[in-house]
């Protein structure tokens, strides 16, 4: 991949001075880089990572995994079922995966009734759904990329020759 | 009453240890003093380690190290630079590149031996020609850009200069050769009948630079001891697991030295840099990939905030002036711990010509590196105004 997305990828923020410097190119090259990845929908976007245990008054919510079983359509696959799930807004990330199961939904919610509600009522009516599998989330470990426990321990010596 | 030797009590504490014992009392530091990868041992040579233990090679190896290493190592340099070792008699399997340069010393040295040692320089080579006998005639490449002048040189060469030790890319300026210059390095040593130490731990680490090791200059096999490793390239300081390559007379020498202080390097190691020889090279050129974006990154910034640096070429440091701050580099330093919880390294622990320069190695993640530029940025900015008067 382009080490101009890698850095994006690992810090949204980082400077255009900064890129340009590291990456050995123009500001001006770096901002029409950037433009083109925008415009081609390779950049879909930049959001803030937020880990909401580490806010003074954690809010409440809730994230479910759904593991959701299709019988894919002949001509649409699975995307047309697909579409009717993660197009409502709590669903946050919507996967095909090969294995025992074809979804996985992520939702988040601010109880875990919402979420029970959310599955028997939008999903597992769904005409094409076999069945559902729901897991709750208990503790984010890391999220984008981003640890969100303590940082790993840098075992070298702080100052070597 | 204890008595040590005078040879050892004469030795200078090393300046690095001071700066370490000041960072150990103090949290969130970013340290910028690290000289070694902050990235693990690629995962299938620590598997290569791993299994070797498994499978119980836990003994010792030959003195001069494992044939199948020897061999690696022998078809890695002659496909990699055309160089030919004969894995029998031309290659020693050493613990680090450190122990090679001690043993290739006291090897060669006669007692008032004379060693052109070319400064800043790795912190170990003066200590290391003194404890071996030789006599330290010091090149301070500080007024060439922290290269080696060839004009210098040959002033410094006497009828009793033995050795000459070359390091590049350099630890702590970052300053490489290409061919053109190491050609007239090679000029003088053959017209004075000098033998090179040439230290390219940092081989593998250089931007935009083609790496010459010295034996592939004209002639200069036979009068040279190539001292490499895989501290650096593969990040293994903790392996302990460097070789020497050199005409068979001198790595005999060294073997008789080897044999009884080391008797043979760590066996697990070994294993490990079989596999690194023959399976490292994507490793290896994935992270240089990210030290050269850092690298471009610290010299941009550091200029930007008015500390001269020239860019450097290889390894993984920058040797900035911090002439302009109006600090001695020592009391930069110490300020900058103190002030902003960031730790670099004062020029002088590596040696005369570093004065007024002080040691950033960017051996650490970019984003932690942004974070102690800022710092440094701020510091330079806070102190710059007592200092403005006389700078303009
Ligand atoms: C120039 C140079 N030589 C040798 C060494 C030591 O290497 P090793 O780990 O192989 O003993 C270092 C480590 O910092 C170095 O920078």
């Amino acid at each position: 991949m382009d080490k101009l997305l890698e850095l994006l990828e690992e810090n949204g923020r980082l400077p255009v001075k900064e890129l340009a410097a590291a990456l050995e190119m123009s500001e001006e090259e770096i901002r029409e880089k950037i433009q083109d990845y925008e415009k081609n929908g390779v950049i879909k976007g930049y959001r803030a990572v937020i880990n909401r245990r580490n806010l003074p008054e954690p809010p409440d919510s809730v994230t479910g995994l759904i593991e959701v079983d299709i019988a894919p359509q002949p001509d649409t696959g699975f995307d047309e079922i697909a579409r009717e799930i993660y197009d409502h807004p709590e669903v946050k990330a919507c996967y095909l995966c090969s294995g025992d199961y074809d979804l996985l939904v992520r939702i988040e919610a601010e109880n875990l009734n919402e979420i029970a509600e959310f599955v028997s009522r939008e999903l597992a009516p769904l005409k094409n759904v076999h069945k559902t599998e729901s897991h709750f989330m208990l503790k984010t470990y890391k999220e984008a990329g981003v640890n969100f426990e303590a940082p790993s321990q840098d075992r070298r010596l702080s100052i070597s020759p | 009453m204890i008595e040590i030797s005078d040879t050892v009590a004469s030795l200078k504490p090393s300046g690095i240890r001071e700066f370490f014992d000041l960072v150990m009392g103090m949290d969130d530091v970013i340290s910028l003093g690290v000289g070694e990868p902050d990235f693990a041992t690629p995962w299938h040579i620590r598997e290569a380690a791993i299994q070797s233990i498994e499978d119980g090679f836990t003994n010792y190896t030959s003195n001069k190290g494992m044939t199948e290493l020897r061999n690696a190592l022998s078809e890695h340099l002659d496909s990699e630079h055309n160089l030919n070792y004969d894995p029998e008699d031309e290659i020693l399997i050493t613990t680090g590149v450190s122990e090679g340069m001690d043993i290739a010393m006291r090897a060669l040295l006669n007692p008032g031996d004379e060693v052109i040692i070319p400064t800043p320089c790795y912190v170990s080579y003066l200590p290391t020609a003194k404890m071996a006998g030789g006599k330290v005639k010091i090149l301070n490449t500080a007024k060439n850009d922290f290269k080696i002048d060839h004009n210098q040189l040959e002033e410094l060469i006497s009828p009793r200069t033995k050795l000459l030790v070359l390091n590049y890319p350099s630890n702590p300026t970052g300053v490489t050769y290409g061919k053109q210059e190491l050609d007239k390095i090679a000029e003088l040593v053959r017209k004075h009948e000098l033998i090179v130490i040439s230290d390219e731990i940092y081989g593998h680490l250089t931007y935009n630079h083609e790496h010459y090791p010295f034996p592939t200059l004209e002639s200069m096999r036979e009068q040279t001891i190539f001292l490499n490793g895989y501290s650096k390239s593969c990040a293994m300081t903790g392996m302990r697991i460097a070789y020497a390559a050199a005409p068979p007379k001198i790595i005999a020498a060294m073997n008789k030295i080897h044999q009884y202080t080391m008797l043979c390097a760590p066996t697990t190691s070994q294993f490990a840099a079989v596999e690194a020889t023959r399976h490292g090279a994507d490793a290896i050129k994935e992270m240089k990939g990210e030290y050269e974006r850092r690298r471009n990154l610290v010299h941009n910034r550091l200029n930007e905030m008015g500390l001269d640096c020239p860019l450097p070429e290889g390894a993984f440091y920058a040797f900035p002036s911090v002439k302009k701050t109006g600090f001695e580099p020592e009391d930069f330093c110490r300020k900058l711990l103190a002030e902003h919880s960031v730790a670099a390294v004062p020029g002088d622990a590596f040696g005369p010509g570093g004065e007024t320069h002080i040691r950033i190695s960017y051996a650490t993640g970019f984003q932690k590196l942004r974070e102690a530029l800022s710092r440094m940025e701020e510091f330079v900015n806070e102190h710059s105004a007592h200092t403005a008067g006389s700078t303009g």
